[in-house]
């Protein structure tokens, strides 16, 4: 069947008709139906409809077209176009007259004159029919994306694995339309974690219902096979009978042994994870195809291994194939060089999120979801460093105004870190009255007595730690200092030192031995929200 | 090391005593600072101002410094107003609420127009 124009085919089924017949004229009661007669678009009557100025005789009518063949077939013998601002919208189909007689010309003038009336009526009826057709249509969007968002949310992990020695972030940023991105840890046999970072193709509930089904399929199949590669190619198997035309899954999954760093992967056609190392950024290359395509697929399994320092991202194609307004892409060599210039997880996460920011600008939606997993070795488990690295240990001799060489040595220190401004003058001062309490009242200013200063940092915080030789004492309780009482002259106007360390820093330890009392200062490295200190 | 050594000079400024601090403010400083407030209240002004724009450290001595003079001024009947601190000094001057006591400016005119208006 041809289509014709919708407007017109809704009043053609829609509007009561007189039914030509042969047949008995009904009771002036009865209602009869006209059989619907369609009209292909492209129909010549339609263009003649259109241009017509009244009433149209069809019996009279020349015209090549099947529509008028069909309208002299169903009994029409008058038909009044319903023309609305030069737009044909219906039609006022007529069969004879129930007296036998033809139509008069007053029979046509009342007619052309209700055309004339009921055709602007008729055309608002179809616009507010067409509007509430939409907002139905939009109201149904909205839910199936609420959906979609209910179930993606429901398979994202809750909370991040705790691997001593490793630092694990994620993020999962979903587009409006939700797509199908999805990661997961799942803990294995001998300590061992399974990674997964995947995208379905498609968006929206279908994607999200895809999503699920291969979230479980690895959870169920990861433990039992363990091996990436034969992980991938079972859950192939399982997916392609599964899989709805026309879509698949890329997947990348992982197999970390925390205890030594070693990663073995697998890739299903989704995006090459980088590594951030010493000597640069390197690629986790494996080839395979995406799950849910064909069946009989193998995958490549390779493996690498993580030293401490290294942070490897696992990635979405949301990020580096975003665009900005001039439709330029983020790319993935600047993914790769933002994870080389990384050496934290979570603040590579944050700065990759922050360039994507910038390079997109305000205003233009997110095209597909984001998703970020970065795995950073601090240092391998159980050798007691909780994966610091040392920026520097010196000694100053205790003698007065020697803290700030200390406050020097320690500002640079720091300076490679992403601390600056306030926060860096925080802990400068944390540091010179550290270092003070420890020549003044652990040396007692013995110069021959050093202060041992060590600066250390892990992936997430920065930590001085300031021990002098002073051994075993106790350690007091910060206080406030009363200042009123100090202006009235009731307390002496000293005692500011320990408050104001506490004050400049996010932490604040202490350790005692024998022979030695430890002072050790924490900034957390994180960009902190404003908060009431500063 | 030796910082940069606390120095301290008086000068008038419509009929307020304003003290420009330089260097580090110290133990070190305590004769100087002393010395400068008396020199600045020798003609009884009702407030003094403290001029830290050269002030480039200051420890916890120099902040109990800083609340021995100001008990000195209130026990004297005198304002004590501040310019030329920075950003993290003003922050250290609210968390130890020296700022409560004694008022922060931004700039000499600002503080020295305060202090007038004030008096």
């Amino acid at each position: 069947m041809t289509t014709i124009p919708s407007n017109l085919r809704r009043v053609l089924r829609r509007e009561p008709r007189v039914r030509p017949t042969t047949e008995p004229v009904a009771a002036p009661s009865e209602r009869v139906e006209a059989p619907t007669v369609e009209i292909a678009p492209n129909d010549p009557l339609v263009a003649y409809f259109s241009g017509a100025t009244g009433a149209v005789d069809i019996a009279t009518l020349q015209l090549e077209s099947p529509a008028l063949d069909g309208l002299r077939e169903a009994g029409i013998r008058l038909v009044v176009p319903l023309v609305s601002q030069g737009e044909l919208i219906g039609l006022l189909n007529l069969g004879p007259r129930r007296s036998e007689q033809e139509y008069s010309a007053d029979d046509r003038k009342l007619l052309n004159d209700l055309a004339g009336h009921a055709a602007p009526a008729v055309r608002v009826a179809q616009l507010v029919r067409e509007q509430e057709a939409e907002v139905r249509q939009r109201e149904r969007i909205e839910q199936e994306l609420r959906v979609a968002q209910l179930i993606q949310q429901q398979f994202l992990p809750q909370e991040l694995p705790d691997l001593p020695g490793w630092q694990v972030g994620a993020y999962y940023g979903p587009a409006r339309e939700v797509g199908g991105d999805f990661y997961d840890f799942i803990k294995l046999p001998d300590e061992q974690i399974g990674i997964v970072v995947g995208d379905v193709t498609d968006k929206g509930v279908p994607a999200a219902l895809v999503m699920a089904t291969t979230h479980s399929i690895l959870r169920a199949e990861a433990p039992r096979l363990i091996a990436p590669s034969e992980v991938l190619t079972r859950v192939n198997e399982l997916l392609v009978d599964e899989m709805p035309a026309h879509m698949f899954v890329t997947c990348l999954y992982a197999v970390l042994n925390p205890a030594t760093g070693r990663l073995r992967y697998a890739n299903a056609g989704h995006n090459v994870p980088y590594v951030s190392t010493e000597a640069g950024v390197t690629e986790l290359r494996a080839t395979g195809m995406p799950l849910g395509l064909l069946p009989g697929m193998e995958y490549e399994e390779k493996e690498a291994t993580l030293a401490p320092g290294d942070t490897v991202l696992l990635h979405s194609d949301g990020l580096a194939e975003a665009h900005n307004a001039q439709r330029e892409m983020f790319g993935f060599p600047r993914v790769a060089a933002l994870t080389g210039e990384a050496n934290d997880g979570e603040v590579l996460i944050d700065r990759l999120l922050k360039e994507w920011q910038e390079f997109t600008g305000p205003g233009l939606e997110q095209e597909d979801d984001i998703t970020l997993v970065t795995l950073g070795r601090r240092s391998a488990p159980g050798d007691g460093s909780g994966g610091e690295r040392e920026l520097a240990a010196f000694e100053v001799a205790s003698e007065p105004g020697n803290e700030r060489l200390a406050i020097d040595q320690v500002a640079k220190a720091v300076a490679g870190l992403e601390l600056a401004g306030l926060r860096l003058e925080r802990l400068k001062t944390a540091v010179g009255e550290a270092t003070m309490n420890a020549i003044e009242h652990g040396n007692k200013n013995r110069p021959e007595l050093p202060v041992e200063i060590r600066v250390v940092a892990d992936g997430t915080d920065l930590k001085v730690r300031i021990t002098d030789q002073g051994g075993v004492r106790p350690i007091p309780e910060v206080e406030t200092p009363d200042l009123e009482a100090k202006l009235a002259g009731l307390q002496t106007p000293r005692g500011w030192g320990l408050f104001l360390i506490q004050e400049m820093v996010d932490g604040l330890h202490t350790a005692v031995d024998e022979h030695h009392h430890t002072i050790e200062l924490v900034m957390h490295l994180k960009e902190e929200a404003p908060d009431a200190r500063s | 090391m030796p910082g940069a050594e606390f120095g301290a000079e008086v000068r008038q400024h419509d009929s307020t005593g304003v003290i420009d601090l330089h260097g580090e403010i110290n133990l070190g400083a305590d004769q100087a600072l002393l010395a400068a407030y008396e020199s600045a209240v020798r003609g009884d002004p009702r407030t003094v101002v403290l001029n830290f724009a050269h002030v480039d450290y200051i420890n916890s001595t120099g902040i109990a410094l800083i609340v021995g003079l100001l008990a000195r001024a209130r026990k004297e009947h005198r304002t004590v107003r501040a310019f030329g601190l920075s950003e993290h000094y003003r922050q250290i001057f609210a968390i130890t609420r020296l700022s409560d006591f004694m008022g922060i400016y931004p700039d000499e005119d600002s503080a020295v127009t305060a202090s007038a208006a004030a008096s």
